[in-house]
């Protein structure tokens, strides 16, 4: 068609694309479809805040100078950051494989990653939306008092950890079917959370279950979130940020052989 | 190679050669082949069906041009490049058989965003009205009726004012109404001169939109030409009246191969009713007919539609002589060694029209 519009030796270069803005298009219609769906939003967010009032406003306890308020403003922060990057991304990435949708979308010259980025972008900002209401749950009814700098490293520490969680939900979105990928997920987040802290401080569960934790990825999560808190177990930062990357790394890679796998079976 | 080259040479290539082939083509998915040595190429300004029943490979020739699946083996070109070639994907725009996007965007939502994937993408009002999405804009994907988002799929598929436009079963699941709607925008689209490449395994489809019809079944080109060639295939004629002679005595008639009696065109009180009879040759027929029944009316005479020569073509029964409705006989599958030696015969594709009776393929059978 553009034989008969274009002028006869008009010659010039073609018309570029704005990448940059099929990025940004890309995150932004991800978060207007996820905003639209209340059945989806409404309890990544109630979970954590209504968590977040149970045990650290309502059920709140005293040990020595332990703050629990603050404590669990860390952990569920990090539940709700960890939730939004499996159910948002993970189970979101298997479900439009299910409808052929990425298909059609491979078919189109849009740039390889740009769809993934833009979904990973979405549950950053969902993540981070959940940071900000926690914090304004943790200021007002949990009576946190803390510098205002100690509030903004800790937001950073949690939005930053949507990225492994993402990388993980992927590998799940692509080895799991679209309806298996969110009762999988289910089944590895909510043990992992409770057995990393992030429900309840670590020191109240048993002796077992705190020796699992080191090897869990929320885990270490938990731990550098909790150091910005002065908090943490103990647990060297160097050592969690390292794990958390290689968890990362591995997540990418798994991800990577399950799209081929599913490229090979479906359609190539 | 710079853009202009590419440019310069692609618009060289479209006054020529083909924008989309499949060069002796196999594609096997583990021990199942879906198509078998397949050469096939669409010419600029071609509609072209590719008509096939379920399972045919239709849709695997598609997503190999496409660029969504690599061949076992042969090579597939668009616009002379490997299909994942982003200046080749910017030229094509596809319509697969999917059967959701995301429910909750509006139409303009999706629109915007799959044409921000173009460098000069199709403009927004001319896109809505050449899909007929006209005051459909601001409504969710999940509102809309059936035929509306295939309208909207479609949409998608213009969206980069593609110079070859890949349409896979576009109206499988859709009523009438919304089927000839659909055609509508896709002839629409045609006589502006943009290359098509339809699958289908509605006859009626290919017959009105293509005009050139590729066959294909169990993975190979069985037959290919314009619709009419296909008909000409098939030996017989169709003879349509109202009568009210008796089956049994029509299919007495010399020549006759079946009788189909349409019930809810009876009239007369029920005396007369319209028929449909296909026989071999129909001069001597309506001879006869008019003999018998001297207050015949309605006769039409018809070269058997494609319905007919599909059938015909698909049981290898060209020279059989009962290609009736009854449906295709059970033939044995091709021994997938047999499918993985390669064509039979590489640059066979002739200009017109040309079947492979297959006579190899029946022994093996």
């Amino acid at each position: 068609m553009n034989a008969t519009t274009t002028p006869v030796g008009n010659l010039s270069l073609p018309p570029k694309r704005n990448l940059p803005r099929i990025y940004a298009l890309e995150a932004k219609y991800d978060m207007l479809r996820a905003l639209r769906l209340p059945a989806f939003v409404i309890p990544l967010f109630a979970f954590p805040l209504f968590f977040y009032v149970l045990f650290g406003v309502a059920m709140k306890y005293e040990v020595g100078s332990f703050d629990i308020s603050r404590y669990l403003l860390a952990t569920y922060g990090a539940f709700g950051v960890m939730n939004v990057a499996l159910f948002g991304f993970g189970v979101g990435v298997a479900a439009e494989r299910g409808l052929g949708w990425m298909l059609f979308k491979r078919a189109t010259p849009m740039p390889p990653l740009a769809h993934m980025a833009g979904k990973m972008v979405s549950a950053l900002l969902f993540g981070a939306a959940i940071v900000v209401a926690l914090f304004a749950l943790g200021l007002t009814a949990g009576g946190v008092r803390m510098p205002l700098s100690t509030f903004a490293s800790l937001a950073g520490v949690l939005v930053l950890g949507s990225l492994p969680f993402s990388a993980f939900g992927l590998a799940i979105g692509y080895w799991a079917g679209p309806n298996s990928a969110a009762p999988i997920c289910n089944l590895i987040s909510l043990p992992m959370a409770f057995g990393s802290g992030m429900w309840m401080p670590l020191f109240l569960l048993p002796p077992v279950v705190r020796q699992i934790a080191h090897y869990l990825p929320a885990y270490h999560y938990s731990q550098l979130a909790l150091g910005v808190l002065h908090a943490s177990n103990g647990e060297p930062a160097w050592r969690s940020a390292g794990f958390l990357l290689g968890f990362t790394l591995l997540s990418l890679l798994a991800a990577w052989v399950g799209y081929r796998r599913d490229e090979g079976k479906t359609y190539g | 190679m710079t853009g202009n080259e590419i440019l310069r040479e692609s618009r060289a290539g479209r006054q020529a050669g083909p924008i989309a082939e499949l060069l002796s083509v196999s594609k096997n998915y583990g021990s199942v082949a879906a198509l078998s040595g397949v050469d096939f190429a669409v010419r600029a300004g071609e509609v072209v069906a590719v008509l096939g029943p379920n399972g045919a490979g239709k849709t695997t020739a598609v997503h190999l041009l496409l660029g969504l699946a690599r061949p076992t083996a042969g090579t597939v070109r668009l616009f002379g490049l490997e299909p994942r070639h982003s200046d080749a994907r910017t030229r094509v725009g596809a319509m697969l058989q999917i059967s959701k996007v995301p429910e909750t965007l509006k139409v303009k939502e999706h629109l915007e965003l799959t044409r921000s994937y173009y460098p000069r993408p199709m403009p927004l009002p001319e896109l809505v009205a050449a899909a007929g999405l006209g005051g459909l804009e601001e409504r969710p994907f999940g509102k809309l009726s059936g035929g509306q988002r295939q309208r909207v799929l479609f949409a998608l598929a213009l969206c980069g004012d593609p110079d070859l436009l890949f349409l896979d079963e576009p109206t499988a699941s859709l009523d009438v109404e919304a089927r000839r709607g659909l055609w509508a925008s896709i002839a629409q689209r045609t006589a502006r001169g943009g290359s098509v490449l339809l699958t289908t395994h509605h006859l009626e489809e290919a017959d009105a939109l293509a005009g050139r019809i590729v066959l294909l079944d169990r993975g190979r080109i069985i037959a290919e030409g314009t619709p009419s060639e296909i008909k000409a295939r098939v030996p017989g004629r169709k003879v349509r009246c109202r009568t009210r002679l008796a089956e049994a005595e029509l299919l007495a008639l010399p020549g006759v191969r079946s009788v189909h009696r349409n019930e809810s065109e009876r009239s007369d009180g029920g005396e007369r009713s319209e028929v449909e009879i296909f026989a071999s040759a129909a001069e001597r027929l309506v001879g006869e007919l008019l003999a018998r029944d001297p207050e015949l009316t309605g006769l039409e005479v018809h070269g058997a539609d494609l319905e007919e020569a599909f059938l015909a073509l698909t049981s290898r029964g060209a020279a059989n002589a009962s290609p009736g409705p009854a449906g295709r006989p059970p033939v044995a599958e091709v021994p997938a060694a047999g499918a993985a030696g390669g064509p039979p015969a590489p640059g066979a594709p002739a200009p017109h029209m040309r079947s492979k009776t297959s006579s190899q393929e029946e022994v093996a059978a």
